[in-house]
Order: structure tokens, then sequence, then C-alpha cells
């Protein structure tokens, strides 16, 4: 279920229409108007970054960096070859908005990207899609071939000397290739490794090349901005930060799906639009931007907006937008072993505080499960969580230690009752 | 019979092509991950042999080709049943039914997760994060096709399709 309140990405989608994701009907409600209008008056590159700059908008994917100046990173005089790449490699637990967009609307991004080459001067692009969702791959090849065949895409675009080739490719099961480094590695056809930063893909990036990396909805809010423009997109949100976002909510509650609202909604307001607590439940605790986010007890999220600055100001992280709400029923420690599970199995092991890191945690976070806890591990959890983060290569070490860390700090009390009772105080999920 | 003595059809090395034509000329390795992919679903799992057919295809090491077949998990490197259904379990689907799913899947076939039926039917697998957790539970038959809202209603529905 997709629900759009001020729609920017799913701007005009009828989500009843099996047809509405085609090019026609994209075009009907506005599509390809900003890249119409950028060739035919010859809008400059700089006053495409400076309208995303006005805008606000913030990365997507989760790091939430700004996007303009990203955009502005880009060496636009670069003699060689130049590459842009968008990161639907969406595996984060609790997020599934990309797939929404690719299969709903997925011109949105493929004019976000056309109009990102011709703002930096790139003439190839490449989708990665996590491969898990094999029908959005096949649905944005599809899709590809309708913005070739009108013009959109391929040789002296719309008439002009503008060239840009877009193509698809998928993964095929690897959490770690939505780390942006990992997933170049992978569309150069090796293992999901993450490199070493710097250098970073902007000097060295795809063979080697200069490469912006953006997620798939941060591309789809292009075409908005720069037919709407960025001051229009930055209201609808609060200042630094623009627009609507997608929310991907998911666990307890009675309509799970995607909700694209403003930035800064109250989280109740969110809540209410999906239905309020499944059966009536009290809310226990929310992971408010992705399983690497550390989890907040409910009664501060009902207290709390839905904003980048806003949920860092409550101790979290908005991240991909993916809320999990959990009821009063569940067991944190058995919600943290899955958890710890999930990282311990999708660490590349490349690093080794991740790689040995992720199983001591998942060991430990299992026995207390099973009711086989010792008093010290509490401390040991936080020992090899400090031993972890900030020692490795990508954030994936950070991401398994911050569910941890965050759970230890709100529900400790549920831990410690684990090891002395050998049981949950609550019955499961 | 010999993966290699077989190769693989005109249909899979089409498709092949059409990946390969992605990709910058010296690039052929990036059309790898759709290699195997596409042997795959001919061969219904990569045995070293086709790992093989695909990088000599590719003008790759084998190993290099291995390592990517080993490194995803999507690839089955032993045969698997006519139906691989994977049920992701990590938590927002668990608060939503996944890990039940899983267990009702396990009764109703009367397997583990990483078995085959003794038909050769299916083969169960338990999965991690597949960015759909707003359809929990979440199925995926043999690899591409997601299934939603998999109640134990559902599955059977679902199950029967396959007879």
């Amino acid at each position: 279920m997709t629900v759009y309140v001020k729609g920017v990405v799913f701007d005009g989608v009828d989500f009843d229409d099996p047809n509405s994701w085609n090019i026609d009907a994209y075009i009907q409600r506005g599509g390809y108007a900003a890249l119409k209008k950028i060739i035919a008056e010859g809008i400059t590159q700089d006053t495409i970054i400076a309208e995303l700059k006005t805008s606000s908008l913030r990365g997507r994917g989760g790091a939430g960096f700004p996007t303009g100046l990203k955009w502005s990173f880009m060496p636009r005089s670069f003699p060689g070859q130049k590459y842009l790449v968008c990161n639907t490699d969406e595996g984060e637990p609790g997020t599934f908005k990309d797939l929404d967009i690719i299969v709903n609307n997925p011109h949105a991004l493929i004019e976000g990207m056309i109009i990102g080459g011709y703002a930096m001067g790139i003439t190839v692009g490449y989708n990665y899609i996590h491969g898990e969702v094999f029908a959005a791959y096949e649905r944005f090849e599809a899709a590809l071939e309708e913005a070739r065949r009108a013009g959109f895409l391929g040789d002296n675009i719309l008439g002009s000397d503008f060239c840009f080739q877009l193509h698809g490719h998928h993964g095929y099961g690897a959490y770690i290739c939505g780390e942006e480094t990992a997933l170049l590695e992978s569309l150069e056809g090796k293992k999901g490794q993450p490199r070493f930063k710097p250098p970073f893909p902007a000097s060295y990036g795809l063979y080697g090349k200069p490469t912006t990396i953006n997620n798939t909805e941060t591309f789809a809010s292009v075409p908005y901005i720069i037919r709407e423009g960025g001051q229009k997109f930055l209201e609808l949100g609060k200042p630094n930060n623009g627009g609507t976002k997608l929310f991907s909510v998911s666990g307890h509650v009675n309509r799970p799906g995607n909700f694209e609202v403003p930035l800064g909604l109250p989280f109740s307001e969110l809540l209410e639009m999906a239905g309020g607590m499944r059966g009536g439940k009290k809310i226990k605790a929310v992971i408010p931007g992705g399983s690497s986010a550390p989890v907040l007890p409910g009664h501060i999220m009902m207290e709390t907006t839905m904003d980048y600055d806003a949920i860092a100001k409550a101790g979290s992280m908005l991240g991909s937008g993916a809320v999990i709400v959990m009821d009063e029923t569940v067991c944190m420690v058995k919600a943290l072993r899955r958890l710890s599970y999930f990282y311990f199995e999708e660490s590349c092991g490349q690093c080794t505080p991740c790689r040995e890191g992720t199983g001591w945690l998942y060991r430990v976070v299992d026995r207390i499960e099973r009711g086989l806890g010792r008093p010290e591990d509490l401390d040991l959890l936080e020992s090899v969580g400090k031993n972890i983060a900030g020692r490795t290569i990508c954030a994936l070490g950070d991401a398994a230690v911050m569910p941890v860390q965050g759970m230890l700090k709100h529900f400790r009390a549920e831990f410690l009752h684990h090891i002395e009772h050998k049981k949950c105080i609550v019955p499961g999920y | 019979m010999s993966d290699l003595n077989s190769g693989l059809s005109p249909d899979s090395l089409a498709q092949i092509d059409r990946e390969v034509a992605k990709y910058p000329a010296e690039q052929k390795r990036s059309a790898v991950m759709s290699a195997l992919r596409i042997a795959q679903v001919e061969k219904g799992w990569l045995s070293a042999d086709t790992i093989k057919l695909v990088a000599d295809y590719l003008g790759i090491a084998p190993m290099a080709a291995h390592e990517v077949a080993t490194f995803y998990n999507m690839y089955d490197r032993s045969p698997v049943g006519k139906y691989k259904l994977t049920v992701c379990t990590n938590l927002p689907c668990a608060l939503s039914g996944g890990a039940e799913a899983g267990e009702y899947l396990q009764k109703k076939l009367g397997i583990h997760y990483n078995e085959t039926t003794a038909d050769g039917k299916f083969t169960l697998k338990e999965g991690e994060c597949m960015g759909a957790c707003g359809y929990a539970p979440v199925l995926l038959v043999n690899n591409h096709t997601m299934c939603n809202h998999m109640t134990p209603d559902a599955i059977d529905r679902k199950l029967a399709e396959f007879n």
C-alpha cells in the first residue's frame, strides 16, 4: 500500500491504475517537462545545482547528505568518462520505498538521472537494483526502453548535443552492496567488498572514474524540484529538511506501507495514517530509520517529528525512513537477536572487527535469549561494540553496533531480567 | 552429462550478449552477475562447470566468476528443488507473521530450512531482507517471483498452484 499526502516522488500517480507507471501516463502528469525545459531553455549546469541547493534536498538513502553539494563535487570539466549511479539496492530491514518508486513511477527516477547526467556532464549511468525484487528490475528495464524510444535517453536527447545512456544492473543477494563502494565493486562484476575512502567515488568511482551515486528517492525528487522550483520543494518540509519523504512503516500497525509526507510531520500523525497500533495494543518501541538506527521507546517517538534533525535530537537517525513499530508484546532480546543475526550473516568478511565482532554480538544476544546469559554479558556486548565501531572500512560494523547500543540504553532492564530469570518478560515478536 | 558438453543454450547466450552490451567493451566482467543468473535459470543451479562456461564466455578467470557465485546468496551452488521457496524472517517481517510463515512451510512440506522434499519438488530457505517489509510475510519463489501477504491460507493456495 502506498499513500501520498503531498506528492513529489509520487506526484499524480494513480495506484489503482496498472498502467500508471508507463511513459504516457507519466508525461500526462507533467513528466519529462523538467527535462524538456532544461533542453529548450538551455538551463545551465550551475543553475540546476543551485536549484538543488535551494531545495535543501538531502540524500534519501540514509546518510542525509545535501544533494546539491554532492553534485557540485563532481569535476565537471574532467576530460575522460564519468559515471552516474543510482543505488536501488534496498535491503536495510524495514525499507521498501525504492521498490514502490520503481514499480509505480520509474520514469521519475529516469528523468532525475538524465537531469543529473546533464548537470554534471555525465554520459553514462547505471541503476543497481536489489536482486530480490527482480520484477522491479524488469519494470525498470521496460521503462528504460520506453524512454529510449521517446528520445529522452540515448544520443542527442530531444535534438540537443546532450547524450546520456542509462542501464539497469541487478544484485543477487548481498546487503553490503547498498554501501556505495561495495556497490561499485559489484557493478564491476566483483565481490561486493567496500573500498577504503578516500579516494571518494567523486574522484575514483566506477572503473576508477569520477562517479556520483545517489539513492532512488533522491533522483526521483529532482524532476519536481526543476519543474516547480527548489523553494517550493523546501517549503513542503522545514528548513534544512526540505521536501517530502517516503516513510516505510512496518511492524505492528494496521496498515503497513509507504507514506509520502512532508518532512517534519509528527510521528503520532504518521502512526495514525498507518492505521494506528494493530489490535489497539500499546506502543513499546520504534526503530525510526531502518534496522541500523538505534531503537527509541514509544513515548519518546510520540513526541518527535519525522525529520533528520528531530530524530537525531531524540537519539537516533532518520536513515532511509524505515519505521519499524513494535507493540508491548515484543521481547526486545528476541528482536535484537534477529537483527544481530542479520549483520552477522551479511558482514562481507573483509575487516576482522566486523567479521568476528558481528558473530560475537549475535552469539551473546542469542545465549541471553536462550536463558544462558551471564551477568557480565551486557558489559561484554558493550566492549565488543566498542571494538567494532569506527574500526572497519565501511559502516556495516557501526550499523551492527547501533541496534545493540540502542537496546541496552533504553531496555537494559529487560536484558537483565532475561539473564537473571532465564526467560522473557513478554511473549515474543 | 556434464555441463561443459551441453554448453549454454543460444537463448541464454543471446540474453548474456544483451547484458554485456550495457558495459564498456573492456569491462565485460560487469556482466558476470547477470550471466550467472541467466545460466542458473537454464541449468537449475550453478555447478563448477557451469560457472566455468560463464567465465569462458566473458573471457574472465573461472575463479573471478566463482568468487561472485559464492559471495551472493541467490546463486545456488548445489541442486535445489523445482521450486525454491525463500521466506524472509527478518524483524519487520517477523512482526507481521514472517517467522510463522517459515514454521508453517516447514511443517507443511515436512522439511527444515535448507532441505529439499524427497520428490525434489520444493527447497525451503530462510532469507534476509528482500526490501518488501510492507507486504509481509513475503516469499520468494525461484529467486524472481515475490509473493506478498503469505499467511497460512495464502501459502496453501500458493502451494496448490504448484501441483
